[in-house]
Parts: C-alpha cells; structure tokens; sequence
C-alpha cells in the first residue's frame, strides 16, 4: 500500500485505541496493553514516514470534514521527517506509559489512555494536513487534548491554573495561526496548502504572515514572552505526558514554523531572520537561566526546553538569513542544524522527562531539595538517564553535541553576508549560543547531581526502587537514539537531506566532502568532526590506561567512610542543595529575576529564609494585560443588570438601531 | 593516512604524556624560586605519581562506579586533545576527526565527569567544588571558543593545525585581533587550569578551593590518573597558546627531521611560557569567587573585541 493511505490507517487506529482505552478504564491490564499497541503503531508510523522520505510528495483528499469542504492530506519530507519523529518517540513513551500508570493516581487509566491517544493521532494529522482548515481542527484537538492531560489531576488548584494558563496562551497562538493562514491565502479564498503555494503575495503581507507565524507558532513552543505556560503545564502533566509536550509537541510548532516560511511563503527577506534569531537566542538564555535556579527537577526540565526551542528558532532564523541571501547550502546547514536539533531534543528530553517519572514514582518526590543518591537505589534509570544528561549537555560524541557543532558551523559562515550591520552582530549571537550551552552543562550536572548523585537527603529514600523492565526498555530505547544518532551524524543529515532538497534545492551530505564516518559539510580542510572515532579512541585509552595500572601496578580497592575534614557530625543535609546550584546564576544575572528574599534577623529563634526567584514578563506584560481585560470586564459588566426588562430593553434598542441602518 | 603522519600523531601525544607532569614540575620550580623559597626537585610530580600507583585506593563507602570511572574517563579525553592540539607537527590524522570546536567539547566533557564524580560522594566540600568549578566554565567556555573563532576567521578554518598552518605561514608578524584574542586566552588559560588568581593549586585551604575539592575523595591510583590529567590539560592549553600565537618553529607537514629539530623549539617555548605562568602566579592575588565573572568576563570581551576587529578591519 502507498505509504500515505497506510499512515491513514496508523492514525485512525490510534484513534480506535483511544476509544478502546475507555471501554473498561480501571482496568489496569487491558489499558497496559492497549498502550503497548499503540507503541507499535507509532513503530509502524515511523517505519511508513521512513519509506516515504524520499519519496516526491503525494497528496490525498479524504471524504471527510464539511461538504464542499474535504480534508486534504499531504506527505512531503519534511512531514514525513517529523512523523518519523513523531512515532520514534511515541513509540517509546507508549511503552513507557504502559508500565507507568497506576490506577489510584487522578483520573482512570483508561481516561488517560483515551487523550493520550487522541494527542498522539491529532499531532500526526497536524504533520500531514495539507489545508488550513484540517491544520487548525488537529492544532485544537491537539491542544484540547493536552489540556485534558495537564489536567489528569485536576483536583489540585495550581494544576487547575495551569491549565488554564497553557489553555489560554494555545488559543492567543491559535488566533495568530489562524490569521495568518487568511494571509497566506492572499483574498482567493483557497485555504488549501497548494492554493496558497500559488499566491504570490507582495507588499508588506509576506513579513505579516511570517510574524503572525512566529507568534502563533511560537506561543505554541515557548518562545518569549509566551513561554509562561511551558513551566506549569509541563510539571502538571503526568510525566509520559510531559515527555510527549516536550519531546514531541514543541516540534509540531518547529514543523508549523518551517512549513510557513520555506514552503508556503515564496520569499524571505533576511532581517526577518536576524529578528528570529535575536529572539531565539534571548529565549535559549532565558530558559536556561531559569532552569539554573529552579528546585523542582520537571521545572528545571520545563525551562531547558524552552532553551532548547530558543536554540532551534535561531538556527531557523540563520537559514532565512542565509537564503535570503541567496546562499542555499549555508542554508541548509543551518536548518540541518535546527532539525537535527529538533530530533535531538526529542529523545533526550524525553528520556530525561521519562526518567524523573521514575523518579516521582519511586519517591513520591517532585522537589530536588528531597532527593539525592538514587543512582545507588535506581541504578537502572540513573545509568540511562546519564546518557541523557550527558547529550542534553551538548557533549561529545553524544547527539547534543553535533547539531550544536553543525549551527556554530553555520554561525562561523555568517562574514560572508552583504549586510555589513549583520556580520557584526555575528560574535554577539555566536557568543550568546555558546553561553547558553555552556549554561546547560551546568544546569544538567544540578540536575543529575542532585538527583542520583550524593547520599538520600530524606531517609525515606532508601525504600525507592528502580523502574519496571518496560519502563527501563523504553529509557534504554531512547538512551539508545541518544547514542547513535551522536555517533552517525553523516547517516542522519543523508535522511534530512530529502528536507533540504525539498525546500531549499540543495544536499548538505554530499555538498562537502563527508564519508560515512566523517562529518564535513563543506570541505574536511574547513571543518569536519567524527564522532565514532573520538568515541573509539576515548573508549580505547580508557581501556589501555585501566589495563596498564591494573597490570603494573594493582587494582585493590579499599572501602572507607568518606572523608569528614575532621568534623564526624555531618549530614547528608549538608551537601550542596539545588538552591545552592543556583545562588551563583540568581547573583551573576540578577536583572533577569524578579527576587523576593526574606532572611532572618540575627536574634531569630525561629529563623526561616525564603527566597523566589520569579519571571519578570508577568510584571511587565502579562499583569498589565490581566489589569486591563479586568477594568474592561467590569466596565462591560455595567451591561449586566440582571433584570429581564433591562435586557429586553437592550433587544428592542438593537433592533431599532438595525432596522435604521438595513433601511 | 601516511605512515609518516601516524608517526607524528603518536609521537606528538607520547611527548605531550610524558612531559606533562614535567611542566606541573617546572613551574613549581619557578614559583618556589619566585617566592624565595628552595625548590623541588623538577621530577617530583613524576615521583608523587608513582608514588600514587603503588598505594592501595581507598574509595568511600559510597561511592558509585561513576566515582571509579571517572579519571580514567577524564584522561581519556585530555590524550584525545593532546591529540588534535599541534604541538610538534601539523600533520596529525586524528585532527580531521575532532576540530577546534570539538576540542572545547572534550574539555567540558571532562569537567563535567569531574564535577558529577565530586557530587557523587555527597561531602559538603565535593558538591560546593562541583558546582564551582560548573560556574568557571560556563563562564570560560564561551570566551575559549571566542578566541578559538577568532583563529579560525583568518585561516577560514576550524581544524587546528589548518589554523597553525596558516598562521606560521602568515606574512603578518601578529594579527591585531589575535593580540586581543592572545590575553583573553591567557587569562581563560588561568581559569580552566585552576591558577591563581581563580584558584589556587597549592592550597587546601577549605573555603577557596575549587578543582582541589573536587578530587578531596580520591585517592591513590585514581588521584594519580586525575593528576597526570590535570598535567596534560595544563600542557595542552599551554600548547594551544603557542600554536595560536607563536606558531614559528612547528613543523609544517611529516617529515621527520623537521619534527625532530622541532622539540627542542617546543621544550624552550614552554619552559618561557611555564615560567610566565609562575611569574604571573606570584605577581596576583587570588580573587573571591564572585570576581571571577568580572575577570572572564574581562577575557570574553576581549575575545569578542577580537573577533570584532577581525571583522571590521579584516586583519
């Protein structure tokens, strides 16, 4: 069957499963298994989206929707990339999901299992919609559904708030999408993709469009200033769950973001690239700045993926800028860069969201101030989720490390553009990137550290117990793409090259001189980099120097207590606290916080110390906003006089006033 | 890959192993001299690293196999960079599989074994080291690749002995850019090398302490494997420096007499630079850890005025 009526199929089957979830939705064991079917079919979406990557870009029309108006479908390579994402990472969280759910915790299973699986099928239809009008249907259902999930627990006032939050921010988003697909349609009234592939918009209306896409799209990603809603639905939600908005419904918005401006836009004009990428890296810095100084381990998770999200909008922005210019391999590079990127992040911050699931279930613990040691207790998730912190952190030869590799390739390049005022403000943005990476090392050793690392800072700890053999086949799953997609960067850019042929007519693999175990996408005089031999050779010494001490020397071993500094009363309290990890940021970038800080005085014989270090953007953006929807609320409620002559009164005037208008 | 050049790559890192903890001794030397002290022998870390092998290792009763893996893991990443950094030779195989980029990866790769193995213990002094040593290099790293971009902006060029070779050949005697990126790096060099004035390496004093608190726990064998390590890291930025600014002397491709006659440049190079870092040492204070983002900070802005001057002025 032709890979796309098969996908078809995929997506309606996950939708079958969901209603099969709540046919009996207590009971545990029917719910597990129809998790683990959904696990295959997002095997068998990735498997059908991989056949089809190369493949020229088939459309069909299904006899569904409003008469007259049916639903378009469309696999191209850039949909089938992000399927590929899509049911790589799903699959994985499935499996996961169907050792993790219990039935005492908040809503049923089967209930879970039902929105789960809608989100899943709904965010595989947004990929493949070929119409505004099927794209906005699957973007709500998609966002109604997440809401639903956020809010598995809403018995819990501050959950109930954040789904309102993550609610109200995907509507602000949905408008601005909305409005700008009636843009892109350019007055024909053709809201199909191919229609709007034909306007040929001229004037202002191109910038518009891709503003009203960076907005909408980004409300949906957490860029700045609407990432408000990323750091409470993410640790609100169930942690599957919080994987799957992370892992895999970010990039919908990438995706959303990439086809607007590279396929249904005709031209870019490059400031609009240097605008996303001066938003993108101020996002990176952002998220990760905030990541340093959080206490709640889904919090900090929360934030590194806005940074992460940051990082992908800059690299997109770089290839605006770069084909505007007319430089289309450097173009490439750079949305190489930021999908590779995409990819990435989809399984490390889903095996690390997966990971503190683990964790929370194991624990009962959310607060970083109350964990410690579990690597000796769980040494199961802390070996995988090492793997995840080391790529997160943008270390070699992990994956994190190569499309960070690839975009600061891609910044280097950036001197040879006309605009002189650009080539300036290159160092500032490569700067400002390699911050933020650097930054991220230090928040994921806080947060590995913290966590598995130390002595159990609460002695309930030591009855903590390592995860099911599906939950730890599904980490070591994603530990696994984690690994290998470092290690053979030449095979992966070859996949993502069908993207870059797509949109921009060019290859990254075989523009340079790459060969399957070397990276170097321009020339290997210029630049190249191969992970698997700087693995082999690490892993080489490693073993050659273990074997020579052991052999010349000895490998005794003697066990004793750890050294006290001559002081034997101290505690596991004393070690270093997550708020102590992030003393140093709040004190280096204080003007990025709003701090309230409450210390004891001297003679105290209670002292408590409080400390928050919160968000600025709600003093100066979204507060303001609330003040004013606020004033006019109440000024609309003068209306409201709850008497039925008041309001028939109000009838009789609109109708009069009509009446003089229409006559 | 000719066999000459295999010869090069392996020499350059036998050399880098074996000096390492000869320049450790030489600028300890220095110091001592500079401080009117008598000095140590110039052998001395050699001793206290064979010294080390032979004991047995105590390892608390804690600690997870990270602990125990982590020198080995930590050495294995600081050969690789002797590997790609061209102190002899710019005719090194291995560059073409690590670039300068990827240098600076290894680097963090190494800090952060280090800093998770300090954290893993659970002491108070291993975790506040951690974290520290974390707050160095977030801040170090960007100013290191700034003047890493630098370098590869004139050579067009990220692989390293692209950028040596170019530089050696340069009519230019010194790039105007490369001046302001030569005393950023010296100061970044301070920093990741746990000197004065960020850190101190000869104390143990508890509360200013920050690469010495991390490796508190180890012992024997395995703080010998981190020694030699830190050694090499210490050879290898001092490397970097010389390959970067004064580049004259290296070898310009794989024959052996060239690379032969270039050693004994490399020897003296070093011995000047290692007794510059002793002179620098003695001359300054150690600085509280929060000066420390006023000082890299200081070293970042250079870098980029650096990277600003090749720019605009193309020089």
């Amino acid at each position: 069957m032709a890979p796309l009526p098969a996908l078809v199929i995929v997506i309606a089957l996950w939708l079958a499963i969901g209603v099969a979830c709540i046919a009996r939705p207590r009971d545990l064991r029917i719910v597990r298994a129809l998790f683990l079917a959904g696990a295959v079919a997002g095997v068998a979406l990735a498997a059908l989206a991989a056949s089809a990557l190369s493949n020229p870009p088939q459309s069909l029309v299904l006899p569904l929707g409003l008469p007259d108006l049916p639903f378009h479908v469309r696999l191209d390579s850039l949909s089938a990339f992000f399927l590929i994402l899509l049911g790589a990472a799903s699959a994985c969280i499935s499996l996961f999901s169907s050792g993790y759910f219990r039935s005492e915790e908040g809503a049923a299973p089967g209930l879970v299992g039902l929105q789960y699986h809608v989100f899943v099928a709904a965010m595989a239809v947004v990929l493949i919609a070929d119409d505004a009008y099927l794209f906005m249907v699957a973007w709500e259902t998609m966002a109604l559904a997440s809401f639903f999930l956020v809010t598995t627990d809403h018995r819990k006032a501050e959950i109930r708030r954040a789904g309102y939050l993550y609610l109200l921010i995907a509507h602000v988003g949905a408008i601005a999408i909305l409005l700008c697909f009636g843009v892109l349609q350019g007055g024909r009234g053709d809201y199909t993709f191919d229609g709007m592939r034909n306007v040929l918009l001229g004037g202002v209306w191109p910038s518009i469009a891709f503003f009203l896409a960076l907005a909408g799209f980004g409300a949906k990603a957490g860029l700045l200033p609407l990432h408000v809603w990323l750091p409470e639905a993410h640790p609100a939600a169930p942690s599957p769950v919080s994987a799957m908005m992370s892992g895999v419904m970010l990039k919908t918005a990438v995706y959303g973001l990439v086809r607007v401006t590279f396929d249904l836009l005709h031209i870019q004009a490059w400031w609009w690239g240097v605008a996303a990428i001066a938003l993108g890296l101020l996002t990176a810095l952002f998220g990760v700045i905030f990541a340093a100084v959080q206490t709640d381990m889904k919090r900090l998770l929360a934030y590194s993926s806005i940074e992460n999200i940051g990082v992908i909008v800059a690299a997109i922005g770089l290839a605006i800028l770069f084909e505007a210019n007319g430089k289309p391999l450097l173009a490439a590079i750079a949305l190489t860069a930021a999908l590779y990127h995409a990819l990435n992040h989809a399984f490390f911050k889903s095996l690390l969201f997966l990971a503190t699931g683990s964790v929370l279930h194991a624990t009962r613990e959310r607060s970083l101030g109350k964990l410690g040691g579990l690597i000796h207790r769980m040494p199961w998730v802390a070996w995988l989720a090492l793997v995840g912190t080391l790529a997160i952190a943008g270390l070699p030869p992990l994956n994190g490390f190569v499309s960070e590799w690839l975009l600061l390739q891609a910044f280097l390049f950036t001197p040879s553009l006309p605009q002189t005022f650009v080539n300036m403000l290159v160092p500032l943005a490569s700067a400002a990137l390699v911050l933020a990476v650097a930054l991220a090392a230090y928040v994921m050793v806080k947060f590995y550290g913290v966590i598995f690392l130390g002595r159990p800072r609460e002695p309930e700890l030591s009855h903590a117990h390592d995860a099911g053999i599906r939950e730890r086949i599904a980490l070591a799953l994603l530990a696994a793409g984690c690994v290998l997609l470092g290690i053979f960067p030449v095979n992966v850019i070859g996949a993502l090259d069908h993207v870059n042929a797509m949109l921009l007519s060019t290859r990254v693999a075989t523009a340079g001189e790459s060969s399957w175990w070397l990276l170097a996408p321009v020339a290997t005089g210029r630049s190249s980099y191969s992970p698997l031999v700087v693995l082999v050779v690490i892993v080489a010494v490693v073993l050659a120097t273990l074997l020579v001490v052991h052999r010349v020397w000895h490998g005794r071993v003697r066990r004793a207590p750890a050294w006290d500094c001559g002081f034997p009363l101290q505690t596991a309290r004393m070690q270093d606290t997550a708020e102590g990890f992030g003393q140093p940021i709040r004190q280096v970038f204080e003007p990025f916080f709003r701090i309230e800080r409450h210390l004891p005085a001297p003679a105290d014989p209670a002292p408590t110390y409080f400390m928050r270090a919160s968000d600025r953007t709600w003093g100066w953006l979204y507060e303001p906003i609330a003040r004013v929807v606020e004033r006019l609320a109440r000024v609309a409620g003068l209306l409201q006089q709850g008497r039925i002559g008041v309001y028939l009164l109000y009838s009789f005037a609109t109708l009069i006033a009509l009446l003089f208008f229409v006559r | 890959m000719t066999p000459g050049a295999l010869a090069s790559q392996l020499l350059q890192v036998a050399l880098a192993l074996a000096l390492a903890p000869l320049l450790i001794g030489w600028v300890n030397q220095c110091r001592a001299w500079l401080a009117n002290r008598r000095a140590p022998s110039i052998l001395l870390p050699y001793r206290t690293i064979r010294k080390l092998f032979v004991k047995d290792a105590v390892v608390a009763e804690n600690a997870s196999p990270l602990f125990r893996v982590t020198p080995y893991v930590v050495f294995g990443a600081m050969c690789c960079a002797a590997a790609i950094v061209p102190s002899l030779a710019t005719a090194l195989p291995f560059a073409t599989a690590a670039d300068a980029i990827a240098l600076v990866g290894l680097f963090a790769l190494a800090r952060v074994f280090t800093a998770l193995a300090a954290m893993d213990v659970g002491t108070a002094f291993g975790s506040l080291g951690a974290r520290r040593e974390m707050f160095v290099g977030f801040l170090a790293e960007p100013a290191l690749l700034m003047v890493l971009f630098t370098a590869s902006l004139i050579s067009g060029s990220t692989s390293l002995p692209t950028i040596v070779d170019t530089l050696s050949r340069s009519a230019l005697g010194i790039y105007p850019s490369l001046a302001f990126a030569g005393v950023a790096f010296t100061m970044i060099s301070l920093a990741e090398n746990a000197r004065i004035p960020i850190d101190n390496p000869a104390t143990h004093l508890e509360l200013t302490m920050i690469h010495e608190a991390m490796l508190l726990e180890y012992s024997a064998r395995h703080l010998a494997v981190l020694e030699w390590a830190a050694a090499l890291r210490l050879f290898n930025y001092s490397c970097i420096g010389i390959a970067l600014f004064v580049p004259f002397g290296i070898a310009l491709g794989s024959d052996m007499p060239a690379i032969v006659a270039a050693a004994p440049i490399l020897v003296a190079k070093l011995a000047v630079g290692g007794a510059c870092l002793a002179l620098i040492e003695t001359l300054s204070a150690k600085l509280r850890i929060f000066r420390a983002p006023e000082f890299l900070g200081t070293a970042f802005l250079l870098a980029v005025l650096g990277m600003l001057v090749k720019l605009l002025l193309g020089s």
